[in-house]
């Protein structure tokens, strides 16, 4: 009898610490800057050489020329970016009040381009949508990153956090394991960083080009060797949302250079 | 085909000056296969030229061994005002064409 009071207070301790975990910041807190070479810190540094400018030239075109729909340019209703995209991206993800849902930069461009362009939403990934996605965050770099959780996100971040949590895949591994137990460790060749979103869109020389968040967290999901969810799946979603909590304070590098 | 041109907006007659392309370009090496097993086909930006008012000062030829996004640099004498015009061409027959203007002074 006392044996089996002892088994269930043990089982109940594990589930009572497990629903208690607070949201954890790194600390110190480190972009994912401080984890690469020195050559890759310069070519970042570099706003001509840092090949991630290519992308914000073209979406700095982009956002004055009309494409497709009504022919209304983002500077229509959004004038210079310069001013109007300060801070945007810092503040992203976000609950989009029309749509009541939770929206990423890219979400957010497209969904302008249907409401207010009447044109067809750029597909994920595509050279446009990534080109005025590094164009609008680029407007807000050195800005820190500052996501507030409240009402309205609380559900979204929630699942975030579970969800980096959660082991999955082959590897059984969770985010935490290698982002929050052991960075600053090596994983064969290369150093585990904290696994900030904080210079996305970014360039990585693995991929010769600019992508999201979303394609480097799908990266980390086949590393693990678990299901991808496919772009703009709400899991990602909650996940990028409880990242730009995570992250929180960084400054936003937009367009990063990564390995 | 998005590319950035960049030197000194003003330069004294004679200083030497640095000039900086950087032109977005996959160069597909042709040595890779896609998800269906299908060789992709080269594609490289093969030639670039550089002309300083109509006179060719720069000329490099590019293969499959220069990553995507080629960015190169060299430095030239500031002669006269005028325009630096950058002209290259893939294997897909795609030209492109970038321009930047510079003011020399006495």
């Amino acid at each position: 009898m006392l044996l089996r009071l002892a088994v269930a207070l043990l089982m109940l301790v594990p589930a009572s610490a497990g629903s208690a975990a607070q949201p954890q910041r790194p600390s110190p807190l480190k972009s994912g800057i401080e984890f690469v070479s020195a050559e890759i810190r310069a070519l970042q540094r570099d706003d001509f050489a840092n090949p991630g400018m290519l992308w914000v030239a073209r979406g700095e075109k982009l956002w004055s020329a009309g494409s497709g729909g009504n022919g209304k340019p983002c500077a229509g209703c959004h004038g210079n970016a310069a001013g109007s995209m300060k801070g945007v991206a810092a503040r992203y993800p976000a609950i989009e009040p029309g749509a009541a849902r939770l929206v990423n930069l890219e979400g957010r461009i497209n969904l302008c381009r249907v409401r207010h362009q009447q044109a067809e939403a750029f597909k994920h990934e595509s050279e446009e949508l990534l080109a005025l996605t590094a164009y609008a965050a680029h407007q807000s770099r050195g800005m820190p990153m500052n996501v507030t959780v409240d009402w309205q996100n609380r559900g979204h971040f929630e699942r975030g956090q579970a969800l980096y949590r959660r082991r999955m895949g082959q590897m059984n591994l969770a985010c935490l394991h290698c982002h929050q137990h052991n960075w600053g460790k090596t994983l064969l060749a290369e150093t585990i960083s904290q696994g900030h979103g904080n210079a996305y869109p970014a360039y990585r020389l693995e991929w010769q080009a600019v992508g999201s968040l979303q394609r480097r967290v799908r990266a980390c999901y086949f590393g693990v060797r678990a299901e991808m969810p496919d772009y703009g799946a709400p899991e990602l979603l909650d996940l990028e949302l409880y990242l730009a909590w995570r992250a929180g304070g960084l400054p936003v590098e937009t367009p990063g250079v990564r390995r | 085909m998005i590319a950035r041109v960049q030197l000194p907006r003003e330069a004294k007659r004679g200083e030497v000056i640095e000039v900086r392309i950087a032109i977005q370009h996959a160069m597909e090496t042709g040595f890779r296969y896609d998800h269906a097993g299908k060789a992709v086909p080269r594609n490289v930006i093969n030639s670039l030229v550089c002309r300083y008012n109509g006179a060719e000062i720069f000329r490099a030829e590019l293969g499959s061994g220069i990553a995507a996004n080629p960015y190169l640099q060299f430095y030239t004498v500031a002669r006269a005002s005028g325009e630096i015009e950058f002209t290259w061409i893939d294997d897909a027959g795609a030209r492109g064409s970038e321009r930047a203007s510079i003011t020399v002074v006495e």
